[in-house]
């Protein structure tokens, strides 16, 4: 394997590797909990902390991180607040997020450089700064997941129930959100905001096909997401594609193929 | 024995979205009642009982539970919500979903402790379940969920148990099984049962209340006719299939 000789492939395999962990737990809740438009809007909204950061001169991750987690404590407050539509409030919220980005780019003297990666993703180009900060939010996330593993599970399965026997679900919620809005940051370097909820998604979907056990489904889909992202990286470096798009496109392929041959046996495997 | 109060509901009027759903309700029920509420879809029933769980805020009038407020005494009820409305491809087993009736004794960090698992175990067996301990949640019968749903309940020892439209995917065969491990509860705590379904509420209830946005309530079980009619606005034989109702409640 020369190809490891080179820094920005280790970078980028290391950087698959903690992107396919984040994916992969708080995937699972995503996709239990339904919440896949939620997760879209807080991704996209993002983009409006990209923008700040080029404005103001930061590292666009780190305004990154700021508009998700405000976009998925102010999306997550409105929709359990209010009575409006919660569909409405993400679609707003997911524009004027976008809005704001654009408007701070074009604000924003001179050249914009590696604006289309974080659009659509570069593995390749992650840098080692980036890889610390990324381990980083991967520890939070898995803290808090340990530790709320029962709240979450309440808030997932019968948030009435919880409410009844004593689970703060309303402030639960507010943290899945942001530990959601944690793992897009750690998913933007690798697949880009526009592409963030297809390995949101994907390599939850696949492991629910074979297990009915929450937490055997988080380790198989860390481990869908490893092949995902490593399977991807791979052929975009073979085929001299763009990364980000090839990943999702292989996840892609490889679900759909898995529910093709699940429904040509006719009964999924689970144990 | 004295009859302790366990919920006590005094001119209580709750709202949804500005068109009253529960108007002037009054409701007292014992330490070993066994209370069937019937009344017709939208009349107020789940409303009702989630005014008692202290999920809904009653826009007046006066709801207390073993004489605190629903909240505080929420750790006392046990709640058993409609089956049809969790997602069936959960991934959760029956083990896990029992345990959640833990969660207000161990709060939000704890861990199971031995007797948490001892209660989830005790739970299951008082409902006939144990043995579906293992199995995905959505792949049991309607029934079988209904059990499960209420060990869940009865884990953290409950002094009044409120149930949910629970014979609505209950096949009829099995609806005897489920009443007689009610009348087995029914020695422990205050049970209050509501469906829209006339004939689910069995011989086994010891009183009857008709609830369409007005409770009638007699602290029996003998019901008029036209306390039916009122109650569903329209004749009665369209619900009870021709024959009269109240002789279904009569015949014991």
């Amino acid at each position: 394997m020369e190809v490891l000789q080179y820094e920005f492939m280790r970078n980028a395999l290391l950087a698959g590797l903690l992107a396919a962990v984040a994916c992969g737990i708080v995937g699972v809740y995503v996709a239990v909990k339904k919440i896949v438009f939620i997760s879209g809007g807080i991704a996209h909204a993002s983009f409006g902390g990209i923008g700040l950061g080029y404005f103001v001169g930061i590292n666009p991750i780190l305004g990154a991180l700021l508009f998700a987690l405000a976009s998925a404590i102010g999306m997550g407050f409105i929709t359990r607040r209010t009575k409006l539509p919660e569909d409405t409030v993400i679609g707003i919220l997911w524009a004027m997020g976008m809005a704001l980005g654009v408007i701070f780019i074009g604000l924003t003297p001179g050249y914009v450089p590696d604006l289309f990666s974080y659009l659509f993703g570069n593995i390749l180009t992650v840098p080692s700064t980036d890889l610390i900060f990324m381990l980083i939010l991967d520890v939070i996330i898995i803290a808090i997941v340990i530790l709320f593993y029962k709240g979450f599970l309440a808030l997932s399965f019968d948030e009435e129930f919880g409410t009844v026997v004593g689970v703060p679900i309303d402030a639960l919620y507010l943290l899945l959100l942001s530990v959601i809005a944690l793992t897009i940051v750690i998913l933007i370097r690798v697949v880009g905001i526009i592409l963030i909820i297809a390995l949101l998604t994907i390599p939850a979907a696949m492991a629910r096909q074979f297990t009915y056990n929450i937490t055997k489904m988080m380790f198989l889909s860390i481990l869908f997401g490893i092949v995902f992202t490593f399977g991807g990286l791979w052929l975009s470096f073979v085929l001299d594609l763009a990364s980000g798009a090839t990943i999702i496109l292989f996840s892609g392929i490889v679900l759909l193929a898995t529910f093709g041959v699940n429904r040509l046996r006719r009964k999924p495997v689970k144990v | 024995m004295p009859t302790e109060e366990i919920v006590k509901v005094e001119n209580l009027w709750a709202y949804y979205d500005g068109e009253p759903v529960l108007e002037d309700v009054n409701l007292s029920i014992g330490r070993n009642d066994f209370l069937g509420v019937i009344g017709p879809n939208g009349g107020g029933k789940t409303t009702l009982l989630k005014v008692i769980l202290g999920l809904v805020k009653p826009k007046r009038g006066i709801v207390s539970v073993l004489g605190k407020s629903p909240e505080k005494s929420r750790n006392k009820i046990g709640y058993v919500p409609q089956v049809n409305l969790f997602d069936r491809d959960f991934p959760i087993n029956v083990w896990d979903v029992v345990l959640m009736g833990c969660y207000g004794n161990i709060g939000l960090l704890g861990r199971y402790h031995s007797e948490d698992k001892e209660a989830a175990q005790k739970a299951l067996e008082t409902v006939g379940g144990l043995e579906l301990k293992d199995r995905q949640i959505g792949k049991l019968s309607g029934g079988e969920q209904q059990r499960v749903f209420i060990a869940r309940a009865l884990v953290a020892k409950p002094k009044l148990l409120l149930l949910d439209e629970p014979t609505a995917s209950v096949d009829p065969a099995m609806q005897t099984e489920f009443y007689e491990i009610l009348e087995g509860l029914k020695k422990q705590m205050a049970i209050v049962l509501v469906s829209h379904d006339i004939s689910a509420i069995s011989i086994y209830v010891d009183k009857i209340a008709c609830l369409n946005r007005q409770l009638y309530y007699h602290g029996s079980k003998e019901i008029g006719p036209e306390i039916l009619e009122a109650t569903y606005k329209c004749p009665v034989q369209m619900i009870a299939h021709g024959t009269v109702p109240h002789r279904v409640l009569k015949e014991h």
